[in-house]
């Protein structure tokens, strides 16, 4: 494997080891300050036991996101040195600002979580909580104002005299419409994820018969806050997608398998087998007029097919070659105004020039058919965004169904009543964290070829490090967080299977009135 | 003055204040998990000391991911070169610090001996390895590091792992390490009781007369290494390109800005001043915050003789040195500067309030009885 192939293989292993944690996190964190609402409003102990026993779950899981977020953060520097020279000018103030307003917030309050039940007075002890799950919340939101960016750059230009990308907007990045919706899409999925998890670990303590107050309240929790979730999650994936269909049309197009342009409104393809080498969808069960009113939300306009996504890349191909032509004659002698002219013209389309460098280092020498292959190069792997995209739409709609029915069951005191039912939660444990990794499958593979949409191509963003130095670090990444993950389910498994604690020994006098 | 300028100026000083940053607040943690297996006689011992920094490791080491973002965002250069430059240096760096927080969260939750031991050695390695590779960074900063840029600005990096590891490189890396166990200790001296007080004071009163012997040492060896000095260069409110200048190397010149700036002597002066303050008032127990205190502005002072020893350059390049980075030429726009110091501005004194505020619920020291009370919710 070629270096840009390791360094993605690399970056893609430890962000969805990461992502295996985060949206753990973002639940648990929102349903912690739930429940010790719960507790300081009406005063039973219980609730208090409940909010220490699922923080105690809630600690574990921290400390492995909080270690393996690291790591997202050093690659981009590590890894990927061409893009941290190239848009950092941009992507760097997202990032900053996330430590600066977010983490320092969550990490510190996590500490009087922990520490200070016996510190403090109980609406302190609750603020806290809150601000704790706040911030684990503004986090999300200062990441996705960053990966958002990647996927519709808004508001920034390239600087010919720093030959890099520059903020001309900021405020226009920060309301990037496509990282507000991915942020509200995301950490819905996260409180999907939260809930779940206490939703199936409450169901296996009622099939044991084991801490049933404790499980038939969490489980009440979950339910509802699951529920008003999973729909949010459907309704804003659904914003989402309306908005890619705006700006990376080529990814729409890519996760409906749509070879060839239709005309208004498009049919949506429910299943088939989209074929890469023939440009075709076998097998194919259609539903006429869908996809044009999702992606566009009207009757008439039409959803641009792969084929014409390829032909308008091979004109900005074209146009940028023009741009970069300019470019060396500015960087030669910056007083041309022919070539400041030629260049402010076709500047937003010099990232499509860039992609002619995979074939031609000098860009403008390029041949009709390797400006033919660079068009080709931007469809992106269509068979897995295709199944990606059905599988997590299909996994929402699922635990929309769940958590109704469960939440219906709670409703009428009736949790208890149908074993199997139980049984479907607790085994429906793993299925958020599939959902969640293939939704950041579906939208980074989506991306590709680029690391900035239209910008800046993967191939040339990273480092120029060895090859087997990137060996080396993946080897020691996979080792490292094997034993890391065997650890932490053991941990978890321990700590569940040994439930609730008993009240501390030298408890205040409070806790002896156990409800 | 320029605008430009004078953000880039603010950038600088705000990059050497969330360095300071990461020392002071992150250093006494890595200085408590060094010391675990030094002065930590029994498992109640150990415990203590790591209950010490249980509630606060993970807001203090937010400053370290703070402190990478804003080089990211201020200084992109900078974290392009330095991140894949030291490629290996930065997993080994990583792999450490991703055992700390597992560490602290892990250890105490099996009673098994077996299970502790294995991560408080593990603890001691994610105190060790960062401590050391932090200074080693420096000291190879100092000396220049091997990279050019071509004309796209696309960095080669032609040195290997084991080169960072040089005789200077290496005394700097002792430096670090001194610096956070005395931090550390002066720590734990005020956070826990005898008989565990004593061993820290001790421990610390000798890291921090190490610190200064080391300290010292490096300034006369560093006072015969070659500097890195701008012959000419585009203007400090010019767009950064690190292309655009002329570099030659000087013999003997790495401490050439004291003499320019005399007054810049205070920061070394600081360094030992805040160490020796520091080894006194252990070695003779009282004092305690006062001695933590002083440990801190110690590593102030060391951390601001490197930044000042090195200006105007970040990192200099000893294989190409026109490729060097400075203050004038590997910075962010000038409108990114701007809403960043905006943002700091606004947000940095909420975070250093509600830490004061945490620092003041959680005051006193972690007792054998405290930790008793609640064996399952401690560390």
């Amino acid at each position: 494997m070629n270096l840009v192939e390791l360094s993605r293989l690399q970056f893609g292993l430890t962000a969805m080891y990461h992502f295996l944690f985060v949206p753990l996190t973002l639940g648990l964190s929102v349903l912690l300050a739930i429940m010790e609402s719960v507790y300081v409003t009406t005063g039973r102990t219980i609730w208090r036991d409940m909010t220490k026993f699922w923080g105690l779950l809630f600690g574990i899981n921290f400390a492995m996101g909080v270690a393996t977020g690291l790591t997202m953060e050093f690659e981009f520097g590590t890894n990927w040195a061409y893009y941290a020279h190239y848009v950092g000018d941009i992507f760097g103030a997202p990032l900053a600002i996330e430590g600066l307003m977010a983490f320092f917030l969550e990490a510190s309050f996590i500490g009087l979580f922990f520490f200070g039940w016996n510190r403090m007075s109980r609406v302190q002890h609750l603020a806290a909580t809150c601000l704790m799950a706040i911030g684990t919340n503004l986090s999300a939101l200062w990441i996705l104002i960053a990966n958002g960016w990647m996927q519709y750059p808004v508001g920034a230009r390239f600087n010919i005299a720093t030959m890099r990308m520059e903020v001309t907007d900021f405020a226009a990045v920060v309301f990037n419409p496509v990282a507000q919706a991915k942020f509200v899409h995301t950490v819905s999925a996260g409180y999907v994820t939260g809930s779940m998890f206490v939703l199936s670990i409450s169901a296996f303590y009622l099939l044991r018969g084991r801490h049933r107050g404790l499980a038939i309240r969490s489980m009440t929790v979950a339910a509802s806050f699951g529920l008003a979730s999973a729909l949010s999650v459907v309704v804003l994936g659904d914003e989402s997608g309306y908005l890619a269909g705006m700006n990376q049309k080529m990814k729409i197009a890519a996760i409906e398998s749509m070879w060839h342009t239709e005309s208004a409104p498009a049919s949506f393809t429910v299943i088939g087998f989209p074929d890469m080498q023939t440009q075709t969808t076998d097998y194919a069960v259609r539903i006429p007029w869908m996809l044009g009113l999702i992606a566009t939300r009207s009757v008439n306009e039409t959803v641009p097919g792969i084929d014409n996504l390829v032909a308008e890349a091979r004109t900005r191909i074209q146009s940028g070659m023009i741009a970069y032509g300019a470019m060396q004659k500015l960087r030669a002698d910056h007083t041309d105004a022919a070539a400041g002219e030629a260049f402010e013209a076709h500047v937003q389309d010099l990232g499509y020039a860039l992609l002619l460098k995979r074939y031609t280092p000098n860009v403008t020498d390029a041949t009709d058919q390797q400006i033919a292959a660079a068009a080709q190069d931007t469809i992106p792997e269509v068979p897995v965004l295709f199944f990606g995209f059905r599988a997590m739409v299909g996994l929402g709609f699922y635990f929309i169904a769940l958590f109704a029915t469960m939440f219906v069951l709670a409703s009428r005191r009736m949790l208890e009543r149908y074993r199997w039912l139980l049984q479907v939660c607790l085994w429906s444990l793993p299925l958020p964290w599939i959902a969640a990794e293939l939704g950041w499958v579906v939208a980074e593979v989506g991306r590709q070829p680029w690391t900035i949409d239209g910008v800046l191509p993967t191939f040339l963003s990273v480092s120029s490090v060895p090859v087997i130095d990137v060996w080396i670090s993946i080897a020691g990444f996979v080792l490292f967080y094997s034993v890391l993950a065997v650890v932490e389910v053991f941990l978890m498994v321990r700590t569940i299977r040994h439930g609730p604690l008993p009240p501390p020994r030298a408890a205040a006098p409070a806790a002896l009135r156990s409800a | 003055m320029g605008e430009y300028e004078i953000l880039r100026l603010i950038w600088w000083a705000v990059l050497g204040v969330l360095l300071i940053g990461i020392a002071v607040m992150d250093g006494f943690d890595l200085g408590t998990a060094i010391l675990l297996p030094v002065i930590g006689r029994t498992d109640m011992d150990r415990r203590i000391m790591i209950n010490t920094v249980g509630p606060v490791w993970e807001g203090n080491q937010v400053w370290l991911i703070l402190g990478a973002g804003a080089i990211f965002a201020a200084w992109p250069a900078l974290y392009a070169v330095a991140f894949s430059g030291f490629y290996l240096a930065m997993l080994l760096l990583l792999l450490s610090l991703i055992l700390r927080p597992v560490g602290f969260k892990f250890r105490g939750k099996l009673e098994d001996t077996r299970w502790r031991t294995t991560w408080d050695t593990a603890l001691f390695i994610a105190g060790l390895v960062p401590a050391l590779v932090f200074g080693v960074a420096f000291g190879n900063a100092l000396q220049g590091v091997p990279f050019r840029f071509d004309e796209t600005l696309r960095m080669t990096y032609t040195g290997t792992l084991f080169d960072l590891f040089n005789p200077f490189a290496l005394l700097a890396g002792l430096v670090s390490v001194a610096m956070v166990v005395m931090h550390g200790a002066a720590w734990l001296s005020c956070k826990t009781e005898a008989p565990l007080r004593a061993r820290a004071q001790q421990a610390g009163a000798i890291a921090a007369v190490a610190l200064v012997v080391l300290f010292v040492l490096g300034g006369v060896w560093a006072a015969r290494l070659d500097g890195y000095v701008v012959q000419s260069f585009a203007g400090s409110d010019a767009p950064s390109n690190p292309l655009t200048k002329q570099v030659s190397r000087v013999a003997g010149a790495l401490l050439g800005n004291y003499d320019l700036a005399p007054v810049t002597v205070l920061a070394p002066l600081l360094g030992v001043a805040g160490g020796l303050t520091a080894a006194v008032l252990l070695w003779l127990g009282r004092w305690r915050v006062w001695a933590f205190c002083a440990s801190g502005l110690g590593i102030a002072g060391v951390i601001a003789t490197a930044g000042v020893s090195l200006f105007p350059f970040l990192l200099p390049s000893s294989l190409d040195p026109n490729s060097s980075l400075t203050v004038w030429d590997a910075s962010s726009s000038e409108t990114t500067l701007l809403v960043m110091a905006v943002v700091t501005v606004l947000l940095l004194p909420i975070v250093l309030a509600y830490t004061a505020f945490i620092y003041r619920v959680l005051r006193g020291p972690v007792t054998q009885a405290m930790i008793e009370a609640n064996p399952h919710e401690n560390y």
